[in-house]
């Protein structure tokens, strides 16, 4: 048998291999996706018992971004306020896991993870109670005059912002666990030897060579936080409904699918555009 | 070198490096046992021992890496013991070299300059990676060089800083040999070239004697020989040195006396001088030691009769055992009347006579070339192939 023979045939197993993810994403992302675009340039006035009709509408997207710009804007804010508070806290939590936790490692690391084996729901709803008028953060907090009496946690963008923060978190250690541990301590060595003091050597070692759990952990809390409707339902009040609780409310209550459609698609949109921007600096490390 | 003022006594000691009386322990462990060593400034001073022995644990202790459990470490008399490895004005080429993986080849010779806050790096950086002849490499990412261009960006990246010491964790160590001989010879002229103290470790006899001015034999966290090339090699101190600088045979002898400046003693009935400089032990039992290629073989018919002439020691009786071919010389083993094997060197300068497995041989050699040693000492301490072949009979 000739080279060219093999070469084709293992090329062709390649496809093979291929082919059940092509037809799962085709059926499952690829359709839907264009379902929705389409949806989204339906004709607002028809419904569900009417029918629509395709009117490349395009005024949709500007009746949505209006209509919905406070939750479409509040989204992105507690989104990304919540990414960087899982940053602060995850950031010392995975470099003790990596450098400091010697046979405790595995034991933080399963920690990590435990919350997973609960529902996210369920999770949420403990929030709930934790951050209750009566719970008890909320009564030591006013003990302290850090809340004013009669002031409240639950139903606040705190709450939200927590509830968000808490949920996201693991997606932001494990990342960030999983580069630092990688990083090889007599580069730190190497550094101090170099007349770097441990800070210096953190900024200029540690801090580039974590960058790829940094990016993969902000993109894994950001993205989901953004398109989040269960905090804000459970922990706020319509005041603090998120663009999910926009989309979630058009599409089963409202029942108005063009709009809904629009929504969804400007959240992906904005999405995909700001992980770009983002991951293309990160690359070039700019961000350091 | 604002240091130099403060010397005592200025252009003399210069910044010598001191350890004194340093001891390393992890838990119950003693890797280094109670040190005391000189590194005279400027020297090529090489760290020289098996695997295990504490050579590195004593490089990460001038390094600031390691804190000494007990004992003092000074440069130009200043005591740097305990400072941070940072505020030392030593330098680290690491065994594994330890680029930056992150950074371009320009960056990490860089990184102590900026750290440093020096002007004129882009000058200085150019001109280092230069010296080691890497000057079209600088954008170029750890990563896409050779092992031994890394090799040399990592000795780039010490030297710059000038320090006053520079150390060599087996910085030849992941090279092939003819890479290696290249590289000896490279980091020799570059020493040589800034006259910056280096401490060399390595645990290969043959490149620490190419290399060094001064050799440091070290053995179980302890140092077994200090001395020039030469000096090692001619008058071992020890059963150890004698086996893992070159190669050695030890014959059992009994001192007998002494002859002007010789020491004679009497080895299962011959009678052997040896310079009583060279002599470690001048009463009772010792291990009479000459090196393998200072023997010549000569036909054995004669037998026992023939006398040695002055100054030439003579063993009778031997059998030859082995004859192996290695172009410039033929090793000989020679079974001895005792029972021990002896090993001879012969030139393939085609003076010689050769001889074949059974040949009748005597062993002759100058006696100035006979050294004495303590005969409590192990005769196989440090002989690396006897070593391999007892494990590899105990598995
Ligand atoms: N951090 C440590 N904890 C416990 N023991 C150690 C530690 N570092 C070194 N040792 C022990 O100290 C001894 C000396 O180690 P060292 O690394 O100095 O050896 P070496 O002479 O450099 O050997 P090699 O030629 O193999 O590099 C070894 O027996 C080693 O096991
Ligand atoms: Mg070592």
């Amino acid at each position: 048998m000739s080279a060219a023979d093999t070469g084709r045939r293992t090329s062709r197993t390649g496809y093979l291999l291929l082919l059940p993810g092509l037809l799962w994403l085709v059926v499952f992302f690829l359709v839907p996706t264009i379902q929705l675009a389409a949806t989204s340039l339906y004709d607002p006035s028809g419904s569900l018992d009417s029918g629509y009709a395709m009117t490349w509408s395009f005024s949709n997207y500007w009746d949505a971004l209006s209509t919905f710009r406070a939750p479409f804007l509040r989204s992105l804010l507690y989104a990304a306020v919540a990414t960087v508070l899982a940053l602060v806290l995850a950031y010392p939590l995975a470099y003790a896991i990596a450098f400091k936790a010697g046979r405790w490692k595995n034991l933080m690391l399963v920690l990590v993870i435990a919350p997973f084996f609960t529902s996210f729901l369920v999770r949420t709803l403990a929030w709930k109670s934790i951050l209750s008028d009566n719970g008890f953060v909320a009564t030591t907090l006013q003990v302290l005059h850090i809340l004013g009496p009669g002031g409240r946690l639950l139903a606040t963008s705190v709450a939200v912002v927590t509830g968000l923060t808490y949920n996201f978190l693991p997606f932001m250690v494990l990342p960030l666990y999983a580069s630092l541990e990688k990083i090889d301590l007599r580069l730190i060595e190497a550094s101090s030897d170099l007349y770097a003091d441990a800070l210096t050597s953190f900024r200029k070692v540690t801090l580039p060579l974590s960058m790829p759990g940094l990016v993969a952990g902000t993109l894994l809390t950001f993205i989901p936080a953004a398109g989040d409707y269960i905090n804000a339902e459970l922990l706020g009040t319509p005041r603090q409904y998120m663009i999910g609780n926009v989309i979630d409310n058009l599409f089963l209550v409202q029942l108005d699918y063009p709009a809904a459609a629009a929504c969804s698609v400007v959240l992906m949109a904005a999405i995909v555009v700001m992980v770009l921007v983002y991951v293309r600096r990160a690359g070039t490390e700019e961000l350091v | 070198m604002p240091d130099l003022d403060r010397d005592p006594v200025p252009g003399h000691a210069g910044a010598d490096l001191t350890l004194t009386s340093v001891t390393k322990r992890f838990g119950s462990f003693t890797a280094v046992d109670d040190l005391d060593l000189v590194v005279e400034q400027g020297r090529f001073f090489a760290l020289l021992g098996p695997s295990g022995c504490g050579k590195t644990t004593t490089l990460r202790m001038v390094a600031g890496l390691e804190e000494p459990t007990r004992g003092t470490i000074t440069i130009a008399g200043k005591d740097i013991s305990r400072l941070k490895p940072y505020k030392r004005p030593v330098n680290t080429v690491f065994q594994s070299y330890a680029l930056f993986p992150h950074l371009d080849i320009f960056e990490n010779v860089a990184f102590g300059l900026r750290r440093r806050g020096v002007k004129d790096v882009a000058g200085q950086v150019g001109r280092m990676l230069e010296l080691v002849e890497l000057g079209g490499f600088g954008k170029r990412r750890p990563g896409q060089l050779s092992g031994g261009q890394q090799q040399r960006v990592a000795l780039a990246r010490a030297l710059i800083n000038r320090p006053q010491v520079l150390l060599l964790d087996e910085p030849l160590g992941a090279l092939d040999l003819k890479l290696r001989r290249q590289m000896q010879i490279e980091l020799k002229r570059i020493q040589t070239e800034v006259g910056i103290t280096f401490v060399h470790v390595t645990h290969d006899q043959e490149e620490a004697m190419t290399m060094a001015d001064t050799i440091a034999v070290m053995n179980h966290g302890v140092i077994e020989q200090l001395g020039s090339p030469g000096e090692l090699y001619d008058s071992p101190a020890t059963t150890f040195v004698s086996n893992f600088l070159g190669q050695s045979n030890l014959v059992k002898a009994e001192v007998v006396g002494r002859d002007a400046q010789d020491v004679l003693v009497d080895a299962h009935g011959s009678r052997l001088a040896a310079p009583a400089v060279r002599a470690r032990r001048t009463s009772g039992t010792v291990w009479a030691g000459v090196r393998p290629e200072k023997v010549h073989l000569t036909g054995g018919a004669g037998g026992d009769g023939s006398a040695p002439g002055p100054g030439a020691n003579h063993l009778t009786g031997g059998t030859v055992s082995d004859v192996s071919f290695i172009g410039v010389s033929t090793q000989y083993l020679v079974r001895m009347p005792w029972g021990q094997e002896l090993t001879v060197f012969e030139q393939n300068s085609g003076a010689r006579d050769s001889f074949r497995v059974g040949d009748r041989v005597d062993l002759r050699w100058t006696s100035e070339h006979t050294f004495l040693l303590d005969a409590d000492q192990d005769a196989h301490a440090g002989d690396e192939s006897y070593a391999a072949l007892t494990e590899g009979a105990a598995t």
